[in-house]
């Protein structure tokens, strides 16, 4: 239990997927302008992050490992996620219209991004089990909605500042991100898995 | 394993697997198949598919399902349709007809290359949006046009053009009113006013006069002769600029006085940039074409 609990806290803090590790960075520059959209933003990400990586590995011990074909994980997880996205789209937009109307849009976002890829490709190359690699994924992406959230209520309070002209907009973002990644550097040696 | 059977390998198990996705997505799209309103489909037809987003939905396609399913949302709220298409729409949804007010965009700049100084050459990408990230543009006035057509690329009706002078030239009879220019300028210059407005002013600066006067041989210094000089109170001085009230320009003057008083001439006649049909007119035109 304690390993699992480990496991999660180093992915959501030490290893943060965004801040230390840089990866999934259009969706976290690009969907962190209002809270609102972060926290719907966030919560599908984890979701569908955590679907796709136990399906990866099953696709990955299951298919890809009995025939040899490891070498072909790359291209065989880009396709799982990309229709696994679809599928979800489709299950959530009959029976959840709700949860369409405010994740809709991100969902299609995520079917072709790094983070959502990388999880799932790191998992595997350390060996996890498939209750490990499920906790990674959860942590990872509860990672990602931390990130998120904090940069877009950063963003929010930034919109009062008086920022410098040529620093307004992606800019100042950018320098906001690097703070945040210096802060999170502080975990660093904490935990290790 | 030899080359060969990794290769056949590879061909099957991914034919394999990619089939069995296709698969499963195919019977997902039978299974969660979700049935729409035909009429949605037939409304979006109707509209004019710019998805310029005027109306405040996302598309042209997210307009139709809310006038559609929603009882509250107006029929008029295309505005590059105009008035046939709100009737069209109005009569499709049963809900009542509501008059649209034909605009056109007006860009509010007369600071071409050869009246309004350059404060450095600019090389980088032609666009307003990235000029605009270097000091505010190429142009002295920050509030002016910076002509690099960012407004012509991105009008969905094919509208709009830079001028040699620099200076981006709207086309008002394929002007629909949609505001898409509007939006992506990164100065703000370009306004929607109403056909048959008299008079406009072509200057966006918010300077100071002195400072106008300055950088510019055409913008408005905000000395207020306009103000004293229209009989119908239709001008007000706000920012150091003239704004002219287009309800009261459009039904009350007849005379354009102002025209003539302005020592810069940056109330410039809007005559030659704003078409001065009437509004039924222009109704009737749109019925036609629509026909």
């Amino acid at each position: 239990m304690g390993h699992y609990l480990t496991l999660l806290a180093s992915n959501i803090i030490v290893n943060n997927y965004v801040l230390t590790r840089f990866l999934g960075l259009c969706i976290f520059f690009g969907v962190s302008k209002s809270l609102n959209a972060s926290i719907g933003m966030g919560m599908a990400v984890t979701s569908v992050m955590t679907l796709s990586s136990m399906l990866a590995w099953v696709i990955y011990h299951f298919v890809l490992t009995p025939f040899h074909l490891t070498f072909l994980t790359t291209a065989v997880f880009v396709l799982l996620i990309a229709s696994f996205v679809q599928l979800l789209e489709m299950i959530i937009k009959k029976h959840a219209p709700t949860l369409y109307n405010m994740w809709g849009i991100y969902l299609l976002l995520i079917a072709t991004n790094c983070v959502v890829l990388g999880v799932p490709l790191l998992n595997v190359e350390n060996n996890y089990s498939f209750l490990e690699s499920s906790v990674s994924a959860v942590g990872a992406g509860l990672g990602f909605a931390l990130a998120i959230v904090l940069m877009a209520s950063l963003r929010e309070k930034l919109r009062l500042a008086d920022v410098p002209k040529p620093l307004q907009g992606l800019g100042v973002a950018f320098i906001l991100a690097g703070m945040l990644a210096l802060a999170f550097l502080g975990f660093s040696g904490m935990i290790s898995v | 394993m030899s080359n060969l059977e990794i290769a056949i390998a590879v061909l099957v198990v991914m034919t394999l697997v990619g089939l069995a996705f296709g698969l499963v997505l195919a019977f997902a799209n039978k299974k969660f198949f979700i049935e729409v309103n035909p009429l949605i489909h037939i409304v979006e037809d109707i509209l004019p598919k710019g998805q310029c987003g005027a109306c405040g939905y996302a598309g042209c396609m997210a307009y139709a399902e809310a006038v559609v399913i929603n009882p509250d949302v107006a029929s008029n709220l295309c505005v590059p349709g105009k008035a046939p298409v709100a009737k069209l729409v109005a009569d499709l949804t049963g809900k009542a007809a509501e008059e649209v007010e034909p605009k056109v965009a007006f860009v509010k700049c007369a600071g071409s290359i050869s009246k309004a100084i350059r404060a450095y050459e600019y090389k980088g990408v032609q666009d307003c949006v990235a000029a605009t990230l270097l000091q505010g543009g190429p142009k002295g006035c920050q509030h002016g046009c910076i002509g690099f057509g960012t407004c012509v690329k991105k009008c969905p009706f094919d509208a709009m053009t830079v001028s040699d002078e620099g200076l981006p030239i709207v086309d008002n009879e394929k002007c629909t009113g949609c505001g898409v220019c509007k939006t992506v300028c990164p100065k703000k210059v370009i306004e929607l006013v109403p056909i048959g407005i008299h008079v406009a002013l072509n200057c966006n600066s918010k300077d100071k006069g002195v400072i106008t006067r300055k950088l510019c041989t055409v913008g408005c210094i905000g000395c207020g002769l306009c103000v004293k000089t229209c009989p119908h109170s239709a001008i007000k001085l706000e920012n150091n600029l003239a704004v002219v009230d287009p309800e009261i320009c459009v039904s009350m003057c007849t005379e354009n006085t102002c025209l003539y008083k302005c020592p810069t001439g940056a109330i410039k006649d809007a005559i030659e940039k704003i078409p001065q049909k009437t509004i039924t007119e222009k109704v009737v035109e749109n019925n036609t074409l629509a026909n």
